[in-house]
């Protein structure tokens, strides 16, 4: 496996990396040497990357969706309908949004951490189903099972919501040493937060990477707290893009504010692990709004920063890129977010209404074995 | 402040009594000393004693309950005062009787100081006993409930006294044989209800059930237990001589004209047999011996006493007369018929049942010929004897009458071995055949 | 029947399913070129190439969490640890990731996955180096466990795990890699997972042993066999699911058990099988369940100290004796 054995361009194209409407452009030439890109705000227009209104218009409301879902979580949190943690991504849509518009969904895989509803929701799990999970009801994505931090959707090759800090970026690889294996042409991306750096698993999954040149992108979404804890306080060097140089993989450093800077950013990288199996690793600076988890006081940072970065807020920044560009208007917009708005009530009018689990699902799924003897 | 009346202790095998009668009524003052009930024991019925004076203000068991040993029987006090206290103190998962731990302990102090071998060679059974709480393993209490077999009646053979499978296997192999030791077969009128579920009748007759349903008597229970221990712990062996008798009936009519003449006690054969019994026993210690597991030795005691087995209505118990090898013949019998006339009446007391060195069992009467015997532990040996025959024998050539009794002596092979008792026997024809040197 | 070792036996079974299924592939510290810390993949890298015999580096959270994402994705992994005590460092991925996410995706996603090598006390290797992990995998739901004794088990076993589309912890022997059995070798020849073996039949007591405690048990059945008494003894083979059911109705025929399991002894196999005895089997219980276990410390260095540490024949023999009273 250690041999580079690259599936050819054609190929790669005819396995569909086109299916979401849009050119993607190949970099003629990037020098494996270290040299780290940057994808900043406002760098990209639509025109350059290929991108219409529609599709730009999607994007929007694939943002606001996230956003309008998560601020009504976070009620029903309150009202006691959601229990346990709920992990909030507010702040962080122009990441999942960008990267999961980039992708050949359903060919390509995506696993994340435990702040998994922007990018399931973002990949095009059903808001009905996202809610029902965080209630608890057999109707949720994961039956009730899962919970905030464990949306999964097979169809979307979303592999999940996981808990455990930095657990799941060996399985990522995984995910892309299969796509290799079967030569399907698919790739992986696995996601997870600046806090996972620090773990071993992280370094142990992109040295076989790069060892065994998987078609994988590893995203940092760096924003910028492992919980209360600022990155400079953890890493002797924040920067975290620079960790891609000993497991010989480029590298890029993204404004995740601006959707279409993530976009082009994953665009560009899907295209080198899909052309040539070359892993690589993104850093994406981004910020959440909300805590660390319903339960955090936020006591790590000032009112002022968060004024300041809600300033940059992806959603506004692509509202008025739209308006700039004479690409849409508030009126339009505004319906949009009422129809987002209207999905969401919908969601937790289907959440309430869909039953608890039955008690006895509680011995289901733990094996494929159906008669799997349980010490009961 | 009211006191409790609880079931004492009143011989080393009791794990608990019945109340047979109540002598005294609620309401009548007593005084220390005053017998207020009578109490059935494994051995005996015994007067139950008040050591407090006061009024009897409540009987908490009735006539035919069996209580355990520190259960309560009753309360004393002043009068009017209220028994609920003490009543409550008792009340436990076993009802009003249960006994709480201290006052156990209480009374096992006052339990009647038994003789050394008596006591130790019964340790398992005494384990098992002791707090009230029977050590079984799951299975043997399983067995024990499925055919009906009390667990209290059963001596434990495993670590600490705990009853394991094979005991109750062994109790229900020999509940289906009577011991031969029992020489009188139960009369003993149905009383009160079965204590266990009777399996389902076999065949039923009309209205009238195939069988008689005979409440197990603490007597009853001990004889089980103890018997069946000893047929499944004592690996028995079985010697049998047949021994000439012309001289012990010559010197016994010789012996009984002068008792006669004199106005003292007749002597009996079975004096006799006792007195030659303990004449051999004195010669081989060996013999008059306990396997004490536990203790991990064999005792060889210096002592003879010897326990006469007695039918009796339920049963039948061992009366034990003390140094028979230092007592003359006349005593011997004096003390024997005394002995055997308080076992029928029920008032042997506790301490003159215990203590035995060695056994013997007479079924002469009964017209048996010879039989083997069990073991009564912890003795190592018992003698079985049969009835005197006439037979033809050959004397001199010619054939004559003669006279001859055939003894049988059981022996735990865990302490005597063949040779040993065979020797043992060989000393015990020699007096027989030679009666007079049991007088010298 | 061929007679041949485990480790040829482990290949045997290996090398079948790969030629009947290009979706398995095997991954591990020196499984390709240097064939095998323990020769058990001798010669699979010869026959399948690089790409399904994949020498790893030494990164075990590494290597396990890729199989199990390329499990999760379709294919059907065998990950070898080169011993079961080097697993610890990729603890994380068996139990959170391969027992856990076909529950969490509320049965979405499957995770048909082996791994394998050898576990336990393999003489003077110290503390580190000589751990019996099975009580620690088989706690975990959504794990199967399997401990094999012998070749012809491991066979019909690791052909049965292969196959499963559950995650399974395959635990084999270093010392017992060079043990000789007859094996029945059949494409479909497949040993169900989660049934014992009754390897001996006997009426006074029940010895259960897996992996090197079924070698104890059965000589310790011989021993009493000299002194005139008949031991059943069960091999387990399988640890989660455990087929508690043979072992319970040997119980309750014999009355008694002995439990040998070289696993330190505090909430070890011994403890729960101990438990779901006396649950199942209480008034079928003659005597306490006895085991015969690892000392309750690290493994130790010293020869004497290792021999000490280790459940022996002798101390199973009077266990054996003191459940049955003799």
């Amino acid at each position: 496996m250690a041999t580079k054995s690259k599936p050819s361009a054609e190929a790669a194209i005819e396995n569909g990396a086109d299916t979401n409407g849009h050119a993607v452009k190949v970099p003629n030439a990037l020098e494996f040497g270290f040299s780290s890109k940057t994808y900043q705000a406002d760098e990209f227009t639509h025109e350059e990357l290929g991108l219409s209104a529609e599709q730009l218009l999607a994007m929007y409301r694939n943002m606001l969706l996230q956003r309008r879902f998560e601020e009504r979580a976070a009620q029903m949190y309150g009202k006691q309908k959601i229990a346990g943690f709920l992990h909030l991504y507010i702040g962080q849509e122009a990441v999942s949004t960008g990267s999961a518009t980039a992708l050949n969904i359903g060919l390509d895989s995506v696993i994340t951490a435990y702040r998994c509803h922007g990018i399931g929701l973002a990949l095009g799990m059903e808001p009905n189903v996202c809610m029902a999970e965080l209630f608890g009801k057999i109707d949720g994505c994961s039956r009730g099972k899962g919970g905030s931090m464990h949306f999964f959707d097979a169809e979307k090759g979303f592999y999940g919501g996981h808990g455990i800090v930095g657990g799941h970026i060996p399985v990522g690889g995984g995910l892309a040493f299969a796509h290799k294996y079967k030569g399907d042409g698919g790739v992986s991306l696995t996601f997870f937060g600046d806090g996972a750096v620090g773990q071993g698993s992280f370094h142990e999954a992109l040295n076989l990477a790069g060892l065994y040149d998987l078609p994988a992108l590893f995203i940092i979404e760096n924003n910028q707290y492992a919980m209360g804890t600022a990155s400079h306080r953890a890493f002797a060097d924040p920067d975290f893009y620079k960790q891609a140089i000993p497991y010989d993989m480029p590298s890029a450093l993204v404004n995740g504010m601006d959707v279409l800077a993530v976009y082009k950013a994953v665009s560009d990288h899907v295209a080198l692990a899909r052309e040539q199996s070359q892993p690589s690793l993104l850093e994406i600076r981004t910020y959440r709004y909300r805590g660390h988890s319903m339960s955090d006081p936020q006591k790590y940072r000032t009112k002022e920063e968060l004024e300041q970065k809600k300033n940059e807020d992806p959603i506004i920044r692509l509202k008025s890129y739209l308006m700039e560009h004479n690409l849409s208007d508030n009126d339009a917009l505004d319906a949009i977010d009422d129809e987002v708005k209207q999905l969401v009530l919908d969601a937790v009018e289907f959440a309430e209404n869909s039953p608890f689990p039955d008690l006895d699902t509680i011995w289901e799924d733990v094996y494929v074995q159906k008669d799997y003897p349980f010490i009961s | 402040m009211a006191i409790a009346v609880e079931m004492p202790k009143m011989s080393d095998t009791m794990t608990e009594g019945v109340l047979v009668a109540w002598l005294a009524d609620e309401g009548d003052t007593v005084a220390p000393g005053d017998i207020i009930a009578q109490v059935e024991t494994d051995k005996a019925t015994m007067d139950l004693e008040a050591y407090d004076d006061g009024v009897l203000l409540k009987k908490v068991i009735g006539e035919g309950e069996a209580v355990p040993i520190g259960g309560l029987i009753a309360v004393l006090g002043k009068a009017g005062e209220d028994p609920s206290a003490i009543l409550a103190k008792y009340q436990g998962g076993d009802g009003a009787a249960a006994a709480p731990e201290a006052s156990e302990a209480e009374v096992s102090t006052d339990a009647t100081p038994s003789a050394a071998p008596a006591a130790s060679g019964d340790g398992a059974a005494t384990a098992s006993a002791s707090g009230g709480r029977i050590k079984a393993s799951p299975l043997a209490r399983r067995l024990a409930q499925e055919h009906g077999i009390a667990l209290g009646s059963i001596a434990g053979s495993g670590p600490e006294g705990r009853i394991v499978k094979r005991d109750v296997e062994a109790a229900m192999s020999t509940s289906a044989a009577a011991p031969a030791t029992a020489p009188a077969p139960v009369t003993t009128p149905a009383v009160a209800a079965p204590a266990y579920q009777p399996p389902p009748p076999i065949a039923v007759t009309g209205s009238e059930p195939a069988y008689n349903a005979v409440r197990i008597s603490q007597m009853r229970k001990t004889i089980a237990r103890r018997l069946a221990q000893s047929k499944y712990t004592a690996p028995h062996f079985y010697l049998t001589i047949d021994v000439d008798m012309d001289r012990m009936v010559e010197v016994r009519k010789q012996l009984n004209a002068v008792a006669e003449a004199q106005g003292t006690q007749k002597i009996s054969f079975n004096d006799l047999i006792t007195k030659a019994c303990a004449a051999a026993l004195k010669q081989h210690p060996e013999v008059n011996a306990s396997y004490l597991e536990q203790e991990g030795e064999i005792r060889q005691y210096h002592a003879v006493h010897i326990a006469v087995a007695v039918a009796v209505d339920e049963g039948l118990v061992t009366p034990v007369i003390r140094d028979v090898d230092q007592k003359g013949l006349t005593q011997i019998a004096e003390e024997t018929r005394a002995l055997a006339a308080k076992a029928r009446d029920r008032k042997l007391q506790p301490q003159e049942m215990e203590g035995s060195t060695f056994t013997t069992s007479n079924l002469g009467m009964f017209g048996i010929e010879e039989f083997t015997a069990i073991i009564n532990p912890p003795n190592a040996c018992i003698l079985a004897i049969g009835g005197i025959r006439d037979v033809p024998v050959v004397k001199d050539g010619a054939i004559v009458p003669g006279k001859r009794m055939k003894v049988t002596l059981s022996s735990d092979h865990r302490v005597v071995d063949g040779a040993v008792g065979a020797t043992f026997m060989a000393t015990l024809r020699s007096y027989f055949e030679e009666p007079m040197t049991l007088l010298l | 029947m061929p007679e041949m070792q485990l480790r040829e036996a482990i290949r045997q079974a290996m090398v079948e399913e790969m030629e009947r299924d290009e979706n398995i592939f095997l991954i591990g510290e020196e499984v390709a070129q240097y064939n095998g810390a323990y020769k058990v993949s001798q010669g699979m890298l010869d026959q399948f190439g690089e790409k399904r015999v994949i020498d790893s580096p030494i990164s075990e959270a590494g290597f396990a969490g890729l199989g199990i994402g390329a499990a999760l994705n379709g294919l059907r992994p065998i990950v070898e640890f080169m011993t079961w005590n080097f697993s610890f460092v990729a603890i994380d991925q068996i139990i959170n990731n391969a027992a856990k996410v076909g529950y969490m995706s509320g049965g979405q996603f499957k995770t048909p996955i082996v791994f394998r090598g050898p576990n336990g006390a393999a003489g003077q290797l110290a503390a580190t180096h000589n751990t019996s992990v099975e009580a620690i995998y088989a706690y975990f739901p959504g794990l199967k466990v399997i401990s094999i004794s012998n070749p012809d088990d491991a066979y019909g076993l690791m052909k049965s795990a292969i196959r499963d589309d559950d995650p399974v912890v395959f635990l084999e022997s270093e010392v017992m890699y060079g043990l000789k059995g007859e094996v029945e070798v059949d494409p479909e020849r497949l040993i169900p997972i989660g049934k014992a073996r009754i390897a001996r039949e006997g009426d006074d007591v029940t010895l259960v042993g897996h992996n090197k405690s079924y070698w104890v048990a059965m000589e310790v059945a011989d021993r009493l066999a000299a002194d005139g008494y008949s031991a059943e003894v069960i091999d387990p083979r399988t640890i989660r699911p455990f087929d508690f059911d043979t072992v319970i109705e040997s119980v309750k025929k014999t009355n008694r058990c002995v439990i040998i399991d070289e696993s330190n002894p505090f909430a070890s196999i011994s403890s729960e099988i101990a438990f779901q005895i006396q649950d199942r089997a209480f008034d079928y219980l003659d005597a306490p369940i006895r085991r015969v276990t690892a000392k309750d410390v690290p493994a130790p260095y010293a020869k004497n100290l290792i021999a000490h540490y280790m459940p022996g024949a002798d101390d199973a023999y009077e266990a054996c004796k003191k459940v049955m009273y003799v």
